[in-house]
């Protein structure tokens, strides 16, 4: 219509100026730097003093990492190599990795724990995804008998005859149930119980005789390195939680019995160190078994790590508990829900959420303790470090090894830690 | 991985109702078909896992010619890595059939442990490391150094003992590992570092530069490392004792890994046909067969090719026989007849 800069009457604008780029010293990473870095002189002061910190860090590590070797057969020869210069030795994670993930894992089964570590995360994606189709959560539950069968295997025939219980008792609870609900839940706990003790092992010599299929067997004792630190981790957390949940309960019952025996255990568990309930575990127990009793130490280890994760769960379960206003229990009483429908309706729903950062707290202390087994000779990453070290050809070597080690405590700790923080945003814990 | 804690627990109780009642030691082990050994978790020399998992040392090797002897196969070893503090107890418990862990044999652990010490299998002793840039050639010359010492060890004390039987003053710098300390004392926080010869010379091997670094002469304490069992099964014990003498007895023979196919067919050596049991009948006397001693040798080699093969000079642990030696070249080691 007009020209852009018409001007109907002389002294009013009414046409915008194009824009103009802001100053340089408010745009971009300039303006960056000033606000975040330097905007004011103790900021500056600390800046200088953080560069300067980074570039001694640096400087001493750059060239360690930059001038590492990877091709060796020992430290000696790694030395020749670096002559003189100061460089990383990494040849003894290329020559010793295997023993770091494995133990004395037989190389060639080396995809049964491969396979189990894929299944695991299959197994747990219903539990942990809500995207995921809830049926999938029937095949999440057989995958401890998979994962069993895949690291040990023996014959196929012992993790059935253990499923083969659960399904009798279900079965004796559905038929049982008709009489009296009392009935109902003993024949549940004592159909599958007998069949264990008398009739499995008939049933899985029985059937192995007849039809011997399975995987070669592994003895605990090859397991070592990162697998019996994701054995133990992955066991002890998964029975910690549903155990944990069932302490907390039980110290909040009105049923003396109940809650005297639930608060003596939480109490006592807690009042000890991890290290002597191991202690206990690997020196105590062979001398109450009758002598000759091969009681598997890695078994033994993983009962002590998860009886005391679940007295922490338990506790941490509480407090989730007591941060749920009284209402919600009334609630529940008003709607006519029995005590199991209320906390599994109500209830649990919502002390778990606000639990969350309490629980995976717990679930990463769990997983980094296993590395204590070492001070029971159980050869985790760390007890193998110090097995690589004996041998001449590496004796001397230190922090190739923990960075290695450290690195993958790393993957799978922030791992949890991301899960839980996206769980918290998923279920808004903080009630906006 | 739930419910694998349940059918553990179930697999030890169906496998403790299969157990057979009170069988010697020697009985379990053959039906086991597998010796338990309770070794070092890793200890340069002595017991370490290779890059193949098979266990290497010098301890080790005697396990293997245990196994040798009794079952037959030197790789029929179930090596059982124990720590300082689980060794005694996983060998009173059963965990192990017998322990060859580098363990000092005292008066309170024969006596008091109701162990039965087979031998000596290693003399050692408490020494001092320091570096060559110090300028010291005796002990006596540490007054007022500092010293890395391994806290709650006997070496602490035997330190203390020492220092104070010649008078002299020392700062201790606590050390927790073996690792820890040869960290420090590279670093520069102790001028000296004390733990047993054996263990000095593997850690000096380790270094970037082993010759700047000096073992002094002195050897401070009496360190007897040997194989134990338990209290009870004398057989057991035997068994142990005279296959550790049969490979030292094999070296003062000349019977080696070599020759002993040669020499098991009979030699003019009375003593060395009863040992490889080409006349009389020895190991009958303890429930195994006549060869159980050329299986035993066999296996690792005598006592000597054993010990060169894993700590001795041509190794990089590079330790001289010394008291180690046969007693016909001025050292301790001296086997009983074998008739």
């Amino acid at each position: 219509m007009s020209d852009t800069h018409a001007q109907t009457v002389a002294y009013v604008r009414e046409s915008m100026l194009p824009e103009a780029s802001p100053p340089i010293a408010e745009k971009g990473a300039v303006k960056w730097l000033r606000e975040n870095l330097f905007s004011g002189w103790l900021n500056t002061i600390l800046t200088v003093l953080s560069l300067l910190a980074i570039w001694y860090l640096l400087s001493a590590i750059g060239p360690w990492l930059l001038n590492a070797v990877w091709n060796a057969q020992s430290l000696r020869e790694c030395r020749e190599i670096l002559d003189g210069a100061s460089g990383a030795c990494f040849a003894v994670i290329k020559d010793r990795w295997h023993q770091l993930l494995f133990g004395f894992y037989p190389p060639h089964l080396y995809w049964r724990p491969v396979l189990s570590l894929i299944l695991l995360f299959v197994a747990l994606a219903p539990v942990l995804f809500s995207q995921v189709p809830r049926k999938f959560l029937g095949l999440s539950a057989l995958y401890p008998f998979v994962a069993y069968h895949l690291l040990w295997g023996g014959s196929v025939w012992l993790p059935v005859s253990v499923i083969l219980g659960f399904v009798l008792g279900y079965v004796a609870f559905r038929v049982l149930a008709r009489i009296a609900p009392l009935v109902a839940i003993t024949g549940a706990i004592l159909v599958p119980v007998l069949w264990w003790i008398f009739f499995a092992g008939t049933f899985t010599s029985a059937m192995t005789s007849v039809a011997p299929i399975g995987l070669d067997f592994v003895r605990s004792d090859r397991f070592g390195g990162f697998l019996i630190s994701l054995v133990i981790g992955v066991s002890g957390i998964s029975l910690s939680l549903p155990i944990g949940i069932l302490l907390a309960l039980g110290r909040q019952s009105d049923m003396v019995f109940v809650k005297s025996v639930c608060v003596m255990v939480i109490e006592f568990i807690r009042g000890v160190p991890l290290i002597t309930l191991l202690f206990t575990a690997s020196l105590l127990l062979n001398y109450f078994l009758p002598p000759g009793t091969a009681f598997d130490l890695i078994l033994r280890v993983i009962i002590m790590v998860t009886l005391f994760a679940s007295a922490y769960m338990a506790e941490v379960i509480r407090g989730g508990l007591a941060a749920l206003p009284k209402g919600q229990y009334e609630a529940a009483d008003a709607l006519g829900l029995d005590y199991w429908k209320a906390q599994r309706l109500i209830i649990m729903p919502q002390a778990l959420k606000i639990s969350i950062p309490g629980i995976v707290n717990t679930f990463i202390g769990l997983f980094k303790d296993t590395t204590l087994v070492v001070f029971i000779g159980l050869l985790d990453p760390i007890g193998l470090s110090n097995a690589i070290r004996a041998d001449t050809d590496w004796n001397g070597i230190y922090w190739e090894l923990f960075i290695f080690i450290g690195a993958l405590f790393f993957i799978f700790c922030f791992g949890m830690s991301r899960y839980s923080m996206y769980l918290e945003r998923k279920l808004k814990t903080d009630h906006r | 991985m739930k419910n694998s804690v349940f059918l553990g627990a179930f697999a030890a109780t169906t496998l403790v109702a299969g157990l057979a009642q009170a069988q010697t030691t020697l009985e379990t082990v053959q039906s086991r078909g597998e010796l338990n050994c309770g070794v070092s978790t890793g200890l340069a020399g002595f017991s370490a896992p290779d890059g193949n998992g098979v266990w290497q040392g010098f301890d080790v090797a005697f396990c293997r010619a245990v196994a040798a002897a009794v079952l037959d196969d030197p790789m029929a070893v179930n090596f059982v890595p124990t720590t300082g503090q689980t060794r005694f107890s996983a060998l009173a418990s059963g965990e192990v059939d017998i322990l060859a862990r580098n363990t000092t044999w005292t008066f309170s652990r024969d006596v008091d442990l109701n162990f039965t010490f087979l031998g000596t299998n290693y003399y050692d002793g408490q020494g001092f490391m320091v570096t060559r840039d110090l300028g010291v050639s005796s002990a006596l010359e540490l007054d007022g150094a500092t010293v890395c010492i391994q806290t709650g060890t006997t070496t602490e004390l035997n330190l203390a003992d020492y220092f104070r039987v010649n008078g002299m003053a020392y700062e201790p710098v606590p050390i927790e590992t073996n690792a820890e300390a040869q960290q420090q004392y590279l670093a520069g926080a102790c001028d000296v570092y004390t733990t047993d010869v054996s263990g000095l010379a593997a850690t000096r091997a380790s270094f970037a530069s082993p010759s700047d670094h000096v073992i002094l002469p002195e050897v401070i304490s009496k360190e007897p490392l040997g194989p134990a069992v338990r209290h009870g099964d004398d057989q057991w014990a035997d068994i142990g004792r005279w296959t550790l003498f049969a490979l030292i007895a094999a070296e003062e023979l000349g019977v080696t890994s070599a020759n002993i196919d040669e020499m098991k067919a009979g030699t003019d050596n009375p003593e060395i046909n009863r040992l490889l049991g080409s006349e009389g009948d020895l190991g009958a006397m303890f429930g195994l067969d006549s060869e159980w001693a050329v299986r035993a040798i066999a296996a690792a080699g005598n006592y000597g090719e054993i010990f060169s093969a894993t700590i001795g000079e041509q190794t990089p642990i590079g330790l001289a026989r010394g008291l180690n030696a046969q007693w016909t070249q001025g050292g301790l080691l001296y086997a009983p007849p074998f008739r």
